[in-house]
Order: structure tokens, then C-alpha cells, then sequence
């Protein structure tokens, strides 16, 4: 009795959880909107299901619950009954695939149009690098590095010479343009959070790995690393500031790219790091 | 239907292996202590399971104080943190679920339910055990060496598991973490091959496959599955052990750590990802399907009714099993594998969820027109199917891998696992432990405690879990040691997670009332009787409660009908053992 009652109340507060808690995820800033309609979509075809079952149970248990005299029904298999379940069940599962599906495919496909900004993590900070005005990022490597080269820039690399260089600082994004992010780390895993932007990505040693996003709203977005990367985890954060281009263009000015990075930087000038401080 | 229910007129096979009565064991030490007799060592694998699982749930206590209430516990350092999360997470994975299930109800029910007189190696079977207190200890033992057990989380993730920035790594914690799991499977291949040739070889005349009770076809098949699974987790230990004493570079690139390039190159560490999630997804259907068929039988016998479709049931056993071998890189899609296998592994993902549903509706439909006993049992099969529906719930938002993006490495994915492959097997494991104890022991568990132990462990663990989802909702990362309040949380989750502290204390303490319970009933619990719950399975019929050594006293049972004879028309009885003749003729002629 008591827990027919208790399942039904398990539905109901789960539910009016679900809609009247205050927590729910933060505004969007990137055009990701695409993923927070599929997530809605599969928000309402999983709650239909989970209070339609556990509804059921609790009428089951209450109605169906042991009384004196009371004979269970014999009743081994239901052919009909089973393939009704199994094709309406593998139509709800298609109707949350295929649109996660579509999505996936605007998510790792990278229009031509987008600019490529390149994260370095590494513990337990962010570092970044931008194209020069050849629009390219040089190729780099891990055998490069040293304190005047904390990226492994390779320096015989003439596009890489240009490089906008950004070590332990913020990311400055010009808003409404498409960005690939490539992302690096030059120790273990780690990974690029913004819960605003919706993507993310692990950032893998040895190789490069991507995604793209096009920011839709100025102001300052914090970075957290989301993939356990030792004991500073916690703490290895960062800020994305979206502005607008004119900004943007200021901001850039004022960088040093990797030619100026080696020569103009003083060791004791240069930003210190979380893994110094911590 | 005739071919798994009334056949009383068709010959009986013969035995496959000849009725052997097992040499008794003499001496206290042979019989008790380096025991063969498999009833035995089930209970030695439930109570070491047991034990390290206590710790487990303390260390849940402590990392749940850090989250709560972050800054009140000044001992409970970043280091400490993340060893608290990652023991916890690899003890209840592995050595408690993993063994409790196997080598406690495995060991404990196989020959029972299928009508041996043991396991077909018994003295394997032994070592089995003594392998894995092995593995236990030296688990137990990374606790006390300088640096303490490894920070790596339970998933191990080079390079970080075994480089100095995580606590551990360049320390004895990691390597005795891959020595304790590299024997854990050493062991339990041993266990393993027992129950697979056992189930195969030793049933006894009449006890077809398709007449097997579903916990049979649930830790059999989950057998095979850990036979082919683990293998690929003892290759990643023996590699990152490698790569950690040796030098070698399997799983390690060139990388430079806190400004020094260390020695390695060439290594990928997303092949250990692969390697250790085409384990740690069958892993999860490892744990899931004893539990599966062990409720399927609960929820029969405690509803008076034949589990719904059984055949269909066994099938989605055996599907559910071989799909779970190509789904493993959905816990991969923001690792930075090639983008593409998203689509392959979202789409093997959610077709699994449909054999899932399947089970779902056949427990659900048992229930219609049954003569519901709630028993302890029974409660908890129900709590099972509402955490498993929730929990298998959630799997789709994170199987379906773009939605998975905003959500992976959040708490939404720590809620998602505690509850589908955290608390419902474990609802399983309590309903089991309460069903079948009165057949090990001869006496009933205490009711009234158990009533406690259950309302408070099924809404407690709800309550745990359910809300969390919403903190990763809201965005909060998993394995933050400290999140403070950054700007994107609108509002705070700090009073949330104060709550799910309290319930997660309140929780573990019901735990350690049932602990108590397991001990005091042993002496003051109720008379069980041979068959208390009335049920037809083979264990039940035995000639002693509890069962001798050899089980069945003169000779083996021999088998007519399934396990689901309940509540039969025209039968004297609500149920009807598998070992009895007598076929009732039903008022409306055969069915």
C-alpha cells in the first residue's frame, strides 16, 4: 500500500523537481542552440516514459497487491503485446537519434569561414595562440619547448613567426564569427569547458584535437577544465572574452607574437603560473 | 510453450557428468577456512566484498563532506579527494559489484539452481577466492605506503595516472592499484571458467537452458562477457605498468611535465581509453545482468507469477551482452577520437536501450494481475525498476552523442551512473541478500530492521541521486575538489549539494543497520523452513537448510518443468517446484 503511494509520490516530486527547481542550465552564448532543443526533446520522451512505468507499477502493486484469496493470473508470453512494445519503443529511440545525429554532423563539420584559434593546456593553466597576419598557425612540437618557447613553436617554421602569442591570460573572441578551436596539451589530459558554448573537447599530448563554435553574445565567459588532469584540476581556470570586432582588433594589437615573445618577455615578467603558485 | 514448461512424459537427457559426490573436506581448516564447496566460498567472497565495500562508503562519506560543506575539513586536502573518489569508484566497480555478483551469487546459486553438486573445478574455485583477498589486500595495503593510493580516478587515464602531479603517480599507489587489479583478474578468470563450464556441463537431468531460472541466464552470460572483457583491461595494467617502471611509452607521448621534457614519445593515450572502455563498458552489463536476472526471479516468486516472456527475456540477456561489446566508445566522444565514430557508437548505443526496454516492460507486466507479496524483496525490486528506468533514462541524453557534449564530465554523468549501475544493482544485492540469506543460514533476516534499511536506502539514494543530475545540468564539473562560484551558475548549487551530503551520511548509515542485521539474525533471526518464500526453483528444494556439501543428499533432483510454475490453473498450490512430477491437468484442458 505504503509504497504504491510512495512511487506515485516519487513521479510527482520528480517531475515538479524538474519544473519548478531554479536550477537549469546557464543562458547559451554560441549557436549551439541545436544541441539544448535535442536535449529538450529528450527531456520530454524520457520524462513521458519514466512517470508512464513507474505510474503503472504503482497501480500494479496497488491493485494487484497480496489479499486473502487472491490468485495470480497464469500467463507465460504475449506475442502481440511484446512486438507492440518493441516497435514503439525503437521509434521513440529513433525519433531522439536521428536528430542528435543531424546535429553531430554540424558539430564536426568546420565551415571554411571559421578563424583558428589554438588552447594549450597544460598544469594546471591555459595558454593560447593566434594566427598573424598570414592567417595561419605555425606547426609546432613538444621538442620545441623551453621558457623562451612555452608553446614548442617550431621556430625554423616561417608561418609560425607571426603567431600571436597569449600565455596564462584571457582569450579575446570577436563575437558572431565562427571559431575552430584547436587544442593541444604539452603534459596529460585536459580539457576545453565553457559551459556557455555547450561544446567541448579533451585536449590529448601528442595530438591536436578540434571543435568549432561561433559566439553570439559579448561578455566574459570563465573556462574550466573538465577533464581530471592531477591534483590543480579544480583550479585550472581561464576567461573567454567575447567582444566586438573593434575590440577584438585592439586587443590583438597590443599581443606580442612568438618573434617579439622570446626577446620582450623578462622571466620574472611573465605571468605566473597556477602550477608555481599552487 | 511445451518446449520450457510441462514435459513430464519426455525422457530425461542423461547426465553429462557423471553424479560424483565431491570428497568431504575434514578438518576445520579444509572445511571452513580453505574451503572447495562452492557455498562456501560464496560467502567468502560476499563477506570480503562486504568489508571492502564499507570502506568505499566512508570514503563516499568523506567526499561528500568536501562537497557539501567545502573548507569546513581542513584533512581533506586535493590529494585526499581525489584519493577518496578514485578508491571509491574502483572498489564498488570491481570488488564489491564484480565480486559480489560473480563470486557471491555466482558461486552460491549456480550448482543450486541448476541442480550440481558444485562447481566442476572445485579446487580452482578455491583459489579463485584466495586470489582475490589478494587482490584486496594489496588494494588495502596503497592506503598505508608513502603517498597513499593513486588520485587517478577509477578510469586511470594516462599520462596523468602515473606522472608526479597526481597523487600516486610517481609513487607505490599507482602500481599497486594495477598489481591488485592485474591479480582481481587473474582470480576471477578462475571463478569465471568455473561458472561458464558448471552452467554448461553439471546441470542436472531435465534442467535445459530454456529452462534455466533468468539469475542463471543473468550471471552466466555476464560470465562469458567478463571472460572476454577483463582481458583487455589486465593488457592496459600490464602496459601502464610497463610504461611506468620500465619507461616503455605505450600510452605515453612526448610530453614535457612542469617545464621538464620527460623521457617518453610515441605512446597514444587514447589507446588505453579504448582499451580500458572496451573493458569498462561490458563492465557495466557485467554488473547489470546477474542483476537483472535476479530480480526477474524476485519479482516472480514475490508476485506469485511466471516472469513474463521468458523467452524473450533470455534473448535480450544475450543481446544486451553482444551489443555491449560495440558501444564501449560512447564514453569516448569528447576524448578526441576521430569525430566520426559518433555516429557508429550513438546509433549501437540506443539500439541497446530497446532489448533494455524490453526487460523493463516484462518486470512491469509481472507485476499486472499478480498476487503482489510485499516482501522486503520485493520493495526492493521495486526500487530496482525505478532507478534502473531512471538511470537507463539518462543513458540516452548521454548516449546520443551530440547531446552528450554539454553533459559529459559533468555531475549530470556521475548522477547518471551512481544511479543505473550504482544503486539499482545494489537494490538488486539487498533484495537478493534478504531472499536468499534464510537459505544460507536457515533463519529470516530481521524484518523490522529491514523496513528501515530499506524506505531510508531507496528515498535516501533518490534523493542523492536524482537532484545531481541538475548540477551538472546547471554545469558544475565532475572531480572538482572546489568549484566556488563562478559566474555561469545563476543559482548557487551549494545548498543542493549541503543536501545531498546529509542524505548521502543518513544513507551509509542505514548501511551499516543492515551490516548489523546480517550479523544479529544470524543467531536471533526467525526459522526460515527449506522454502520459505514457497518458491519452484532448485535451490529451494533441497534436502538440508542449509544445503550440506554435495547438496542433495542420495541423488541429484531431476527436473520437469521451468522455474516459473506459479499460481497454475487446476494446481493445489501457488507454485509448483521444478522437481516435481506431477503435472496438473488445468480446468480448460492443455494449454
Amino acid at each position: 500500500m505504503m509504497i504504491a503511494l510512495v512511487l506515485a509520490l516519487v513521479v510527482i516530486a520528480s517531475v515538479a523537481f524538474h519544473l519548478l527547481s531554479p536550477w537549469w542550465w546557464t543562458p547559451i552564448a554560441s549557436n549551439w542552440d541545436y544541441i539544448d532543443n535535442t536535449l529538450i526533446i529528450t527531456f520530454w520522451i524520457t520524462g513521458v516514459v519514466f512517470a508512464a512505468v513507474v505510474l503503472f507499477m504503482a497501480y500494479c502493486v496497488f491493485r494487484f497487491r497480496h489479499q486473502e484469496g487472491r490468485k495470480a493470473d497464469f500467463n507465460p508470453e504475449n506475442k502481440r503485446l511484446e512486438i507492440w512494445l518493441t516497435v514503439a519503443t525503437a521509434l521513440g529511440v529513433a525519433a531522439m537519434l536521428l536528430p542528435g545525429l543531424f546535429v553531430w554532423k554540424q558539430f564536426v563539420t568546420v565551415p571554411d569561414t571559421a578563424t583558428e584559434v589554438e588552447v594549450v593546456g597544460q598544469q594546471w593553466s591555459w595558454s593560447f595562440r593566434l594566427p598573424g597576419q598570414d592567417g595561419r598557425l605555425g606547426t609546432s612540437d613538444p621538442q620545441w619547448m623551453n621558457l623562451d618557447n612555452p608553446l614548442g613553436v617550431n621556430p625554423h617554421d616561417p608561418t609560425g613567426t607571426d603567431d600571436v602569442i597569449v600565455e596564462g591570460g584571457e582569450l579575446y573572441l570577436p563575437v558572431n564569427r565562427p571559431v575552430k578551436m584547436s587544442l593541444r596539451s604539452i603534459d596529460v589530459l585536459h580539457n576545453f569547458y565553457v559551459p556557455e558554448f555547450r561544446a567541448k573537447m579533451d585536449m590529448v599530448p601528442g595530438m591536436v584535437t578540434f571543435f568549432w563554435f561561433e559566439p553570439t553574445r559579448t561578455g566574459e565567459f570563465e573556462v574550466l577544465c573538465a577533464e581530471l588532469c592531477g591534483t590543480g584540476h579544480g583550479f585550472m581556470r581561464g576567461y573567454v572574452q567575447v567582444v566586438e570586432q573593434e575590440e577584438y582588433d585592439e586587443w590583438l594589437q597590443e599581443q606580442l607574437t612568438f618573434a617579439e615573445y622570446a626577446n620582450a618577455v623578462p622571466v620574472e615578467d611573465q605571468p605566473t603560473r597556477l602550477a608555481e603558485r599552487y | 510453450m511445451g518446449d520450457i514448461r510441462h514435459e513430464a512424459n519426455a525422457e530425461l537427457p542423461p547426465l553429462e557428468v557423471p553424479d560424483v559426490m565431491p570428497p568431504h573436506a575434514h578438518g576445520w581448516w579444509a572445511k571452513y577456512v580453505f574451503s572447495q564447496d562452492a557455498k562456501y566460498i560464496a560467502v567468502q567472497y560476499a563477506c570480503t566484498a562486504l568489508a571492502i565495500g564499507l570502506v568505499a562508503l566512508v570514503l563516499s562519506w568523506l567526499m561528500r563532506l568536501q562537497l557539501g560543506f567545502p573548507g569546513v575539513f581542513d584533512f581533506i586536502t586535493p590529494e585526499a579527494y581525489y584519493q577518496f573518489i578514485t578508491m571509491h569508484g574502483m572498489i564498488m566497480v570491481i570488488y564489491l559489484l564484480t565480486a559480489i555478483f560473480l563470486g557471491g551469487f555466482g558461486n552460491y546459486l549456480i550448482p543450486l539452481m541448476v541442480g550440481a553438486r558444485d562447481m566442476v573445478f572445485p579446487f580452482v574455485n578455491m583459489l579463485s577466492y584466495w586470489i582475490y583477498l589478494l587482490a584486496v589486500l594489496v588494494l588495502v595495503a596503497s592506503f598505508f605506503v608513502p603517498g597513499g593510493p593513486t588520485g587517478a580516478g577509477w578510469t586511470l587515464y594516462p599520462p596523468q595516472a602515473i606522472l608526479s602531479g597526481t597523487p600516486g603517480g610517481q609513487q607505490a599507489g599507482i602500481v599497486l592499484m594495477l598489481v591488485s587489479l592485474i591479480l582481481f583478474i587473474i582470480g576471477f578468470t578462475m571463478g569465471g571458467l568455473n561458472y561458464v563450464v558448471t552452467v554448461l556441463q553439471a546441470r542436472t537431468r531435465g534442467m535445459t537452458m530454456m529452462r534455466l531460472p533468468l539469475t542463471i541466464w543473468g550471471i552466466f552470460t555476464a560470465t562469458v562477457m567478463a571472460l572476454l572483457a577483463f582481458p583487455a583491461l589486465f593488457v592496459a595494467c600490464v602496459m601502464m605498468l610497463f610504461d611506468r617502471l620500465l619507461g616503455t611509452s605505450f600510452f605515453m607521448p612526448m610530453l614535457v611535465e612542469m617545464g621538464e621534457k620527460l623521457s617518453y614519445g610515441g605512446g597514444s593515450p587514447i589507446a588505453f581509453q579504448h582499451l580500458f572502455w572496451f573493458f569498462g563498458h561490458p563492465e557495466v552489463y557485467i554488473v547489470a545482468l546477474p542483476a537483472f536476472g535476479i530480480v526477474s526471479d524476485l519479482i516472480a516468486v514475490h508476485a506469485r507469477k511466471n516472469i513474463f516472456g521468458y523467452r524473450m527475456m533470455v534473448w535480450a540477456i544475450v543481446i544486451i551482452g553482444a551489443l555491449s561489446f560495440v558501444v564501449w566508445a560512447h564514453h569516448m566522444y569528447v576524448s578526441g577520437m576521430h569525430p566520426w565514430f559518433g555516429y557508429f557508437f550513438a546509433t549501437t548505443t540506443l539500439i541497446i536501450a530497446v532489448p533494455t526496454a524490453i526487460k523493463v516492460y516484462n518486470w512491469v507486466l509481472t507485476l499486472w494481475r499478480g498476487d503482489i507479496h510485499l516482501t522486503l524483496p520485493m520493495l526492493f525490486a521495486l526500487a530496482f525498476i525505478v532507478t534502473f528506468v531512471n538511470g537507463g533514462l539518462t543513458g540516452l541524453f548521454l548516449g546520443n552523442v551530440v547531446v552528450d557534449v554539454p553533459l559529459s564530465d559533468t555531475m549530470f554523468v556521475v548522477a547518471h551512473f551512481h544511479m543505473v549501475m550504482g544503486v539499482a544493482p545494489i537494490m538488486v544485492i539487498f533484495g537478493a541478500i534478504y531472499h536468499w540469506y534464510p537459505k544460507i543460514t536457515g533463519r529470516m533476516l530481521n524484518e523490522a530492521m529491514g523496513q528501515v534499511h530499506f524506505w531510508v536506502t531507496f528515498l535516501g539514494a533518490y534523493a542523492i541521486f536524482f537532484p545531481m543530475h541538475y548540477v551538472g545540468l546547471v554545469g558544475v564539473p565532475r572531480r572538482y575538489y572546489e568549484l566556488g562560484e563562478p559566474a555561469f551558475i545563476s543559482t548557487p548549487v551549494g545548498g543542493l549539494n549541503a543536501f545531498i551530503s546529509v542524505a548521502a551520511l543518513i544513507v551509509g548509515a542505514a548501511q551499516i543497520l543492515f551490516l548489523f542485521n546480517l550479523g544479529w539474525s544470524l543467531r536471533h533471526g526467525r526459522d526460515a523452513g527449506s522454502n520459505p518464500w514457497r518458491a519452484t526453483s532448485l535451490e529451494w528444494q533441497t534436502p538440508d537448510t542449509p544445503p550440506r556439501h554435495g547438496n542433495w543428499g542420495e541423488s541429484l533432483p531431476l527436473v520437469y518443468r521451468w522455474a516459473y510454475d506459479y499460481s497454475v490453473p487446476g494446481a493445489a498450490e501457488d507454485f509448483i517446484a521444478q522437481n516435481d512430477p506431477v503435472t496438473p491437468e488445468p480446468p480448460g484442458g492443455r494449454l
